[in-house]
């Protein structure tokens, strides 16, 4: 078994504290002082990570197990905080928990900024978290487009959701970098958007100061009490020294890959994302539009950062960039902005979100004794994640029955059609 | 009601289902469920087929039978390729082919899906293609060999029903193996036209994955694919230009 040695994969500020001569002295970072509840959080990505700060300013004693914090779906993500603009039909749970997220992330993400010491207003492009509250545009082009811009319209009326339909000329207002050929436009001024890589390195910088083990192994097993699948969780088997956590109780922030660890509905859904760098901005908001029924969005980050996004893809655990999916994405963005081929493309990269059947995270106890889930945000993960840690806090008990792992599948209301036909 | 049978195999359902657009997988296992559908067909680009808890994982819990298409597929050389790779991952030899000849209409290219068609059946495949409304290819392609023909109503995903019914009908007149009316079906009244035209199958599926109710939507489709099924056997009633009283007039 390789030697577990914090300096060898340090590339966060827990170097520092967990350097050291012997992995004896991690086992004694580590290690709960005696009678005290200790937690393990499984995964490192911005849900586990979030999960882990929250509950240590909680008074909490946790330590989080990830091989490389912050580099799965979290380094993917665009970061967009759309509960409006993204909702869709039968997907209203999904709007009433990103909104009540959205609602937190303010608050959050200056709280953070205060935590990890980063001095800046964490309100303002390009400084803190680069959190930007300045809305969402969601275009459409084509005669089909706008006729399903105004479907959607209608159906964010119907659900009391503040929006605003604009003209094309209006949105060209807005974003003069548009291409003339837009025919209208959604505003949802009150959607937002984050770096989350920005959001990575805080909650890692934050749980460093905290004094929060970060363990870089791992984890191959969950540790049962006695024979079986069914028992206790107790801890985490890992695949380096210190071979195994033992804690009080675990909660699974994995990912796409909680399904290797636990009896949990959740699959890879792959996503391909570029982005690219120019010197000026050009955009001042999110824009989204469907160009020919064709989805893409278009992110701009305070250091003058586009990000173009994103496939989805069922192709398990594949995370190769492919000359297709880069194509299509370029191909939609520049119908919608005929400037972005003049930019330097930065990035490409393809992330694994975690996906439910229901396009629900499971979020609360698992139904194993000691095993809580944290896991399945799909798309919304960096949205969700303030959430998540309230919910498992107990602050939310209205919006954690829509996330409950225990929730019944919609099986129900299709018996019932069955039985009128 | 009547058995469909394509290729000798029997189903109870006329109602063949697609997998595209459903806002989850949860989702479309109701309205798959609601369709009371046993043949769906899946995009085998973009599917990995032995990913788990993927679309496939769906239709096998409901014990409905894979027909994997080629969407996406521009030339024969690209569909004969995706057949293969579908036949080797999933074990069946059935494929909906599907050559289309540009990304805006998504009209399928009459020459390339005859050469793929070709060669998919000397190869053994059991081959159902999509076709626009060409009663003179439908005809060509029954006689290369494939096992059904699969015309279009309008184009995928457009929902404008079935624009050129007359030649559908002359597509049924002439067939001898199932026609399938495949894309353009925009609501229920679409499916049962369909079937009053002749047709022994309707697919669809943005009709019902992009409903706002899909699993309402699912079963509406479910009750007009029976419905206009039932009034082609029954045979309509002549159309007549002035009334003609349903009681008797005199005693």
């Amino acid at each position: 078994m390789e030697a577990y040695d914090a300096r060898e994969s340090g590339r966060t500020g827990l170097r520092g504290r967990l350097h050291g001569p012997s992995t004896a002295i991690h086992l004694i970072r580590i290690m709960p002082a005696k009678g005290a509840r200790m937690e393990v959080i499984v995964g490192g990505g911005i849900v586990g990570l979030t999960i882990a700060w929250r509950l240590s300013r909680a008074g909490r004693a946790v330590t989080v197990v990830d091989p490389a914090p912050g580099t799965g779906a979290t380094h993917a993500a665009a970061g967009m905080l759309a509960p409006v603009s993204e909702v869709t039909y039968t997907e209203e749970p999904l709007l009433r928990l990103g909104l009540a997220s959205l609602g937190r992330w303010p608050s959050f993400a200056a709280e953070l900024a205060a935590d990890a010491g980063l001095d800046t207003p964490a309100v303002e492009a390009g400084r803190g978290v680069d959190l930007r509250t300045d809305g969402t545009l969601d275009v459409a082009f084509g005669a089909d487009d706008l006729a399903a811009l105004d479907e959607l319209a209608a159906f964010m009326a119907k659900l009391g959701l503040p929006v605003e339909r604009l003209t094309g000329r209006e949105c060209r207002r807005l974003e003069p970098m548009l291409a003339p050929s837009v025919r209208g436009g959604l505003l949802a001024a009150g959607d937002a958007w984050v770096d989350p890589r920005r959001v990575a390195a805080a909650l890692l910088t934050a749980l460093e100061r905290r004094g929060v083990p970060l363990v870089r192994a791992r984890v191959t097993a969950l540790l049962r009490e006695g024979e079986g699948e069914g028992g206790a969780v107790r801890g985490v088997l890992l695949d380096r020294a210190p071979g195994e956590l033992r804690a009080d109780g675990v909660v699974l922030a994995a990912g796409a890959w909680s399904a290797e660890l636990a009896d949990v509905e959740v699959r890879p859904v792959k996503g391909q994302i570029i982005r690219l760098r120019s010197p000026e901005p050009l955009l001042s908001r999110c824009v989204r539009g469907t160009v020919h029924g064709a989805y893409v969005y278009l992110v701009p980050r305070g250091d003058g950062e586009l990000v173009v996004g994103a496939t989805q893809e069922e192709l398990g655990f594949d995370t190769r960039v492919t000359a297709g999916g880069l194509y299509e994405l370029l191909r939609d963005a520049r119908e919608l902005v005929p400037g972005v081929t003049e930019l330097e493309v930065a990035d490409v990269v393809a992330g694994l979100r975690p996906g439910t059947p229901d396009n629900v995270p499971y979020i609360g106890p698992s139904g194993t004794p000691g095993l809580t889930l944290a896991t399945g945000h799909h798309r919304g993960g960096v949205l969700l994640a303030p959430l998540t840690a309230a919910i498992l806090l107990g602050e939310e008990p209205e919006l954690a029955a829509l996330c409950a792992p225990s929730r019944p599948r919609a099986g129900a209301r299709v018996e019932a059609l069955e039985e009128m036909g | 009601m009547d058995d469909l049978i394509i290729a000798g195999e029997k189903f109870t359902s006329r109602l063949i289902m697609g997998t595209g657009g459903a806002p989850s997988l949860e989702v479309l296992d109701q309205a798959l469920v609601a369709s009371g559908t046993e043949l769906t067909t899946v995009a085998m680009r973009r599917l990995d087929p032995a990913a788990r808890g993927s679309v496939l994982d769906v239709l096998r819990r409901r014990d409905i039978k894979v027909l994997p298409n080629t969407a996406g597929c521009f030339t024969a050389g690209d569909a004969v390729l995706t057949a293969r790779l579908a036949r080797e991952a999933l074990g069946t030899d059935w494929v909906k082919l599907e050559v289309i000849s540009d990304e805006r209409t998504l009209l399928p290219d009459p020459i390339e899906t005859f050469d793929a068609a070709e060669r998919l059946v000397a190869d053994g495949f059991v081959v159902l293609p999509y076709i626009g409304d060409d009663p003179a290819l439908a005809r060509r392609l029954e006689q290369a060999g494939c096992a059904a023909v699969m015309p279009l109503g309008a184009p995928i995903g457009s929902g404008l029903g079935i624009r050129n019914p007359h030649n559908i009908e002359l597509i049924v007149e002439a067939a001898s193996v199932p026609v399938i009316l495949d894309a353009g079906i925009g609501t229920a009244s679409d499916a049962a036209l369909a079937m009053e035209l002749g047709c022994d199958a309707v697919l669809l599926a943005t009709a019902v994955t992009r409903a706002q109710r899909p699993d309402l939507m699912a079963t509406a489709m479910r009750g007009a694919v029976q419905a206009g099924r039932l009034a082609r056997l029954a045979g309509r009633i002549p159309r007549r230009r002035y009334a003609e009283a349903s009681s008797p007039m005199t005693p």
